[in-house]
């Protein structure tokens, strides 16, 4: 991105990494996500990285008070949100100084300078002003002054300061907009729906957005604006789509295509309460939401609710889910279909609530009193979210069975265009309910899928009562016997074993064998792509294997692992896939691993590769 | 609730074939033995019926009523039933629980069922003791008592069910014993007839770890003086004699008096179990603490005005479909800022 010199220019790029950042009351998240949306709209392959503290308002200008979005849009195809940005927006020192080391040298630098002034420095605890000491030399910098050019633009409006000054994100966001060419059209929709009750601030963060535009246009302050053209997406109808949104609609298609009322039991925590949010808005779709007293009541009245013959889930973060750690024990013995969302985060304890982490699958395998297994999904982008949420719940009802799906908290908040599907193009999830008393016993299995018979209270003549002691195989009835038990264990065991007949064998993208295959799950699936993508491009032959299903796991697993020389395994935990595939596949796979609360950057994995290959 | 014109159901209808496990003497027989008594006379088909409990020896209540039945997990049944009926309505949904089970560790699910107003009827077994566990002192137990995890007398101040109840502002909140087997049937059945969230704490002997818990309430001489029995629109007199009734006092307040001497029945207090604000009920359920108050036995508060949780929550949803319409899959994926790549 050279900047020729002379009169404004439009110059065509192929992708760009904006990142806005400022204290978490100034808006970034709106700013970014409506950037992110124009985008989109206008037809950019994207990726987001919302980045805030875990603090409401942490206090004003300091740096844990400071809140980021990074987009990564581009004419080609994206995965992350990529590694260096080349637009930084700073609406204040803190920001600046958090952010400042991801900006590519010669990138472009928007800082609010009416908030350099001492007392701001002081606060991000600056003992020089970085706009004026020569440690910005290296970009291209923009000192505008956001609020008093916003104030002067919405001085008619009557409004008092405090109220003003919460405009000039949309005065930067205007700004954005003339740079890379894009219409505020969809912003301005966006705006006159949010305020809609209150026409004035609608008007005053309209007005402010247009005056940054206009402002651009005016000075030519950037001597230059960026085109980036729509992307090649496979035909259809797109959206942006976050992951905590993917899996609220898909839980409305899969309740729909199985005929089943939904039933959401949940307490919110983050990054998982906006599944809750999402869900409470589509009730005319029949959906029950009710938000429980605590973690446990969010699951075991969905347990109810299961029994009950609705298609039930809850959803929850790690400390949640080590709550329900009981009460998914109790599901695994009543055998009821159950969907369980754990959205990771930083831990162990309460840890980094708004920062994402792989770490839970363990729990998810193993995390429960004896021999209790459940099968575990991941989704590797937001929209497969949608997709992991329809197959999650068409295993619980068709095995009666508790499913348990790790998203994290990057895939619940990042975004991307996702395509839409019809309804039509989305198989039925056959549900049968038992209805005759004749044949009916409450644990007579399926012998294809060992699932019991789903009773629903108020089914004349199948009276029954089922908990969490062990019981009697067929009857259901408690029973203490040893070799009944060993049965019983054997066979919820040899039932979730039999989800493998459904699940298509792998095969890994990029080179069939070779010198290495990283094998990776969950959130990484976009940084790993790329990488591999890069690194085969120089001729390296590397395969990538990445993991939906991870209990149980595809039939091929251990095949695929044999065919590459070396196996690498990248995740965002201490090795937990790892240490599982060691185990089942006795394979001496190395680790990538990263503990940061941050998903990996592509020179991470880059670096690792080519460690591991001896280059 | 629907009716049924099929033959109707007896007592027998509603006993299984499994073996009831209670030690021999164990107050639990004669609930189980009411509660079947009770339920063939609701009117509601034997389907219908759905008993959930916790952990305890209360909570194997399930296994021995043919209906449908959820042994859940401790504390936890309180939770496991609203479930069930924010999803089924029309169910019947009991819940057989224990004081460490529904005041210890599902004391949350408790008051959160009652403040909600569930349609959901709670037996709570009070026999101030841990029975399965083996004699560990209960959060009903007494202030002192000496039990086999607290050899030099328990520190814990114990819980009213009934204030904890009231407290929570359940609508209908009674008192019961296993062994008064009219006057808990009678119980049992004013709880069915209530819409909305019922307990019922009945006081309970465990003969094994806590013999003679509320002896003091059972025992033929000593109950007239030491229990009142609440009955709406009478009267509060109780003793051998029917001569001492309670009383408001000008600041509002309770006291004990004698009748006679000037103190006629027209000067007690009539009870309203009715009455929409919980505070009188409240008082009520204090006054066992008081030296010389009786406990009381009965109804003490039937209010039953507040809508259903369960009805409010299908209401919403009802009235958002006659709103918007019956949710529309491809408009919904469709929804928002949309674009098209051809």
């Amino acid at each position: 991105m050279d900047v020729p010199a002379g009169k404004t220019k439009r110059e065509v790029i192929e992708q760009a990494v904006i990142r806005f950042a400022g204290d978490s009351g100034d808006g970034m998240q709106i700013t970014g996500s409506q950037f992110t949306n124009t985008v989109a709209l206008y037809g950019n392959d994207i990726a987001t990285f919302p980045d805030y503290p875990a603090e409401i308002r942490a206090p004003a200008g300091t740096e844990p008070g400071v809140s980021g979005f990074q987009l990564n849009f581009s004419s080609a195809e994206v995965h992350t949100p990529g590694d260096a940005i080349d637009v930084l927006i700073a609406m204040n020192p803190a920001a600046l100084k958090v952010n400042i080391a991801d900006l590519q040298a010669n990138g472009i630098l928007i800082v609010n300078s009416d908030s350099f002034k001492e007392g701001d420095l002081r606060k991000a605890r600056l003992s020089t002003n970085p706009l004026e000491d020569h440690s910005l030399d290296k970009f291209r910098v923009f000192p505008v002054e956001l609020q008093r050019l916003t104030r002067s633009a919405l001085q008619h409006l009557g409004l008092d300061a405090k109220a003003m000054d919460r405009c000039k994100n949309f005065f930067a966001l205007g700004m954005c907009y003339w740079l890379y060419n894009r219409s505020t059209d969809p912003t301005v929709r966006w705006i006159e729906d949010k305020f809609k009750k209150k026409p004035l601030l609608a008007e005053a963060n309209k007005l402010a957005m247009k005056a940054g535009y206009s402002y651009c246009e005016a000075t030519e302050a950037f001597q230059i604006s960026y085109e980036i053209p729509p992307a090649q997406l496979s035909p259809g109808f797109y959206r942006n789509l976050s992951g905590n949104q993917a899996l609220a609609l898909g839980f409305v298609t899969a309740a729909k295509k199985s005929g089943l009322r939904l039933f959401l039991g949940s307490y919110p925590i983050t990054p998982a309460s906006d599944i809750l949010h999402e869900l409470s808005h589509y009730k005319n779709f029949d959906v029950l939401t009710f938000q429980a007293e605590d973690e446990i009541a969010a699951i075991t009245s969905s347990i109810g609710a299961s029994y009950a013959g609705a298609l039930a889930l809850t959803t929850t973060s790690g400390p949640g889910m080590a709550l329900k750690t009981e009460a998914l024990g109790l599901a695994v013995m009543t055998e009821l279909p159950l969907v369980i969302c754990d959205i990771q985060r930083g831990g162990p304890s309460t840890g980094l609530p708004t920062k994402t982490e792989q770490a839970d699958l363990l729990q998810a395998m193993f995390g429960r009193n004896s021999e209790a297994p459940i099968p575990v999904l991941a989704p590797s982008t937001p929209g497969d979210c949608f997709w992991v949420a329809v197959e999650a719940c068409r295993i619980a009802l068709k095995y009666m069975v508790p499913v348990i799906i790790l998203s994290d908290g990057y895939l619940a908040n990042g975004a991307e265009p996702w395509r839409i599907p019809k309804e039509e193009e989305i198989p039925a999830i056959p549900v049968k309910f038992a209805t005759d008393p004749e044949s009916f016993m409450p644990y007579k299995r399926n012998p294809d899928t060992l699932a019991r018979p789903w009773a629903v209270p108020g089914t004349k003549g199948l009276e029954h009562r089922i908990g969490g002691l062990e019981k009697q195989d067929v009857s259901g009835n408690i029973n203490y016997e040893p070799l009944n038990h060993e049965n019983m264990v054997r066979i919820r065991a040899a039932k979730i074993d039999a989800i493998v007949q459904d699940i298509p064998n792998v095969l890994p993208a990029g080179d069939p064998e070779g010198d290495l295959l990283i094998v990776s799950w969950g959130s990484t699936y976009g940084a790993i792509t790329q990488s591999v993508k890069s690194q085969r491009a120089k001729g390296r032959k590397i395969g990538h294997l990445h993991l939906r299903h991870l209990n149980p796991l595809p039939a091929n697993v251990g095949d695929v692992l044999k065919r590459y020389k070396k196996v690498l395994v990248a995740e965002l935990n201490m090795g937990q896939l790892r240490w599982m595939l060691r185990a089942k596949y006795l394979v001496d796979a190395a680790g990538l691993n990263k503990i940061q609360g941050r998903p990996f950057k592509q020179a991470e994995l880059d670096q690792k590769i080519e460690e591991m290959l001896g280059l | 609730m629907t009716t049924t014109a099929l033959p109707p159901l007896t007592k027998k209808d509603f006993q299984t074939d499994q073996e009831v496990r209670w030690c021999p003497g164990c107050g639990d027989y004669a609930i189980l033995a009411a509660v079947q008594a009770v339920f063939p006379d609701l009117g509601i088909p034997r389907e219908n019926f759905v008993v959930v409990s916790g952990i305890g020896c209360s909570s194997r209540f399930p296994y021995y009523m043919n209906t449908f039945g959820f042994h859940s997990i401790h504390g936890r049944a309180p939770a496991v039933a609203s479930g069930i009926k924010i999803t089924h309505p029309e169910l019947e949904v009991w819940v057989a629980t224990g004081d460490g089970d529904a005041l210890a560790i599902g004391g949350n699910h408790t008051i959160h069922l009652l403040r909600r107003n569930v349609g959901v009827k709670i037996l709570l077994f009070n026999n101030r003791i841990y029975g399965l566990t083996k004699g560990q002192y209960s959060p009903t137990s007494e202030f002192h008592k000496v039990t086999k995890s607290t050899p030099y007398g328990s520190p814990d101040r114990p819980f009213n069910p009934v204030s904890l109840a009231i407290g929570a502002e359940a609508t209908f909140v009674a008192r019961s014993v296993d062994i008064f087997q009219a006057h808990l049937k009678d119980t049992l059945k004013a709880a069915a007839a209530h819409q909305g969230s019922a307990f019922v704490e009945i006081l309970q002997n465990c003969n094994i770890f806590n013999d003679g818990a509320w002896i003091d309430l059972t025992e033929k001489d000593a109950r007239s003086e030491h229990v009142i029995q609440l009955e709406h629109g009478k009267p509060l007199i109780f003793g051998k004699n029917r001569d001492k009734g309670i009383r408001r006092k000008d600041d509002g307040d309770i006291e004990v008096v004698h009748l006679g001497n000037g103190v006629t029945e027209s000067d007690l207090i009539v009870h309203d179990a009715h009455h929409p604000r919980p505070s009188y009920a409240f008082l009520l359920s204090h006054m066992e603490h008081r030296p010389g108050f009786p406990t009381p036995l009965g109804v003490f508060r039937a209010w039953d005005s507040l809508p259903r949780y369960e009805d409010v929550i299908n209401e919403q949803v009802r009235d958002i479909i006659s709103k918007k319409g019956a949710g529309d899959l491809n408009q919904l994926l469709r929804a928002g800022d949309t674009w098209e790549v051809k």
